[in-house]
């Protein structure tokens, strides 16, 4: 039976991926179809995955394992219950207690991650010798890293208006920039590339069994 | 009185953050142990909120058999039936309300969450991002139509890296000799790689910091209060 529901399996696979392309040719059922399962799944997915990763393990099992050593547990489960108040348009206001210590957290734990590993740790990277190498290459591309970091940074910076002189560094920066958003956009074009390389391989090996 | 007491809550959880990092001691260091596993509880129950607007409002166009009001039913009824089966035989190796469902396995080959999750969830998440291929050879054809120095650039790094990670680029340039070989598109597209991309790819991390620095001092201290909503 597992084999007949393996070869179910892969016929389903099969419809959902011939429908999400038939978007191709224009919008059409399959696809208003396929979309909406694929939402509803994907939402269904997450719903369980929370349950079993976080609420079981961290709040439910410990609740029921041992109830009188983890009743401060009780907290987070009532301000979790709050949370889902703001349905309620008239006890909305109680959302905003459980809102706001997840808000005041998730702040201070990016405002130190950010600090740490994208402001200080970066700037730290940018502090290189340039000539310590004698690699005519490695030295082009560490001034590279050097100017175009500075350039980079300056173009962000909004507080003045850039024009004159000042205008120069900002303008490198944007070259900068612009090769870099080029590299990334190469990067997606190969994943993406690679993910329709994976589907048709599905349709062509274990679908029709074309290939080997 | 109700946005007062949510303002001091997040000032409070944010300064004990905050303050754990500069004093890695007792009470503080288990303070924030606890409040990192609020903050997981909380946010758990912040997705069932979000997953509750989402069939709320597909709810309203069922029942107001809005236009395509069908294809919304079938979102309802794929949420259902993936949260049924996750509900009653669990996911992989976690029991469900039915345990661990051996009697349906045997019939199926695993759970039927797991089953749902391979034969429908990924097929439909992977063609989907595989349905941009087709779109970003649009942009890029967008792209290269605008004819200024920085769009140049940014469909020359491009077309580097993409031919620089295939075969095909390797074939065009082996003939390049040794000494010139940073000319080679492989060469050439781990220069651009490690090089101009890391410099840009690192002012754009420095300033985004310096913005979410920014904007997490100002939630914390209560300037930044959009979060709390409307003054009812």
């Amino acid at each position: 039976m597992p084999e007949i529901m393996n070869t179910v399996g892969i016929w389903l696979g099969a419809f959902f991926t011939f429908a999400i392309f038939s978007f191709l040719y224009k919008d059409n059922p399959f696809y208003k179809l396929a979309e909406q399962i694929f939402v509803g799944l994907s939402a269904g997915y997450g719903l369980i995955y929370i349950i079993y990763a976080a609420l079981i393990p961290n709040l439910f099992h410990k609740l029921a394992t041992d109830f009188s050593g983890n009743l401060i547990l009780l907290i987070p489960f009532v301000l979790g219950l709050m949370m889902i108040t703001r349905m309620v348009p008239k006890f909305q206001w109680m959302s905003r207690y459980p809102l706001s210590i997840v808000i005041g957290t998730s702040a201070a734990i990016s405002l130190l991650r950010f600090l740490k590993s994208d402001l200080i740790a970066q700037v730290a990277a940018t502090m290189i010798n340039p000539f310590e190498t004698k690699v005519p290459s490695e030295i082009v591309g560490k001034l590279m890293i050097i100017i175009g970091t500075i350039c980079g940074v300056y173009f962000f910076y909004f507080s003045k208006k850039q024009e004159g002189i000042a205008k120069i560094p900002s303008k490198i920066g944007v070259y900068f920039l612009m090769v870099s958003f080029g590299a990334t956009f190469g990067y997606t074009v190969m994943a993406r590339i690679s993910l329709l390389i994976g589907r048709l391989e599905f349709l062509l090996k274990d679908w029709l069994h074309i290939i080997k | 009185m109700k946005r007062n007491i949510p303002l001091i809550l997040a000032f409070l959880a944010g300064l004990l953050m905050i303050a754990s990092e500069f004093i890695p001691h007792r009470p503080f260091s288990n303070m924030v142990e606890t409040l990192e596993d609020w903050f997981m509880i909380i946010a758990g129950f912040s997705i069932v909120l979000g997953l509750a607007s989402l069939l709320q409002m597909n709810y309203q166009k069922i029942s107001t058999k809005a236009e395509n009001w069908g294809y919304h039913l079938s979102c309802v009824i794929a949420f259902a039936l993936i949260v049924i089966m996750g509900a009653l035989w669990g996911m992989e190796d976690q029991p469900g309300l039915l345990g661990q469902g051996e009697k349906i396995v045997s019939w199926l080959g695993k759970k039927p969450f797991d089953y749902t999750y391979d034969n429908a969830l990924v097929p439909l998440s992977a063609t989907m991002f595989s349905l941009l291929a087709f779109f970003i050879a649009s942009a890029a054809y967008r792209a290269f139509i605008i004819r200024t120095f920085e769009s140049n650039l940014l469909m020359i790094s491009a077309v580097i890296v993409i031919l620089g990670r295939t075969g095909f680029g390797t074939m065009l340039t082996s003939w390049i000799p040794e000494s010139y070989r940073i000319w080679q598109l492989p060469v050439l597209a781990d220069f651009i790689m490690e090089y101009p991309n890391t410099a840009a790819q690192r002012a754009i991390l420095i300033s985004a910091s310096l913005g979410i620095i920014g904007s997490s001092l100002r939630i914390i201290l209560g300037i930044e209060r959009s979060y709390l909503g409307g003054d009812k």
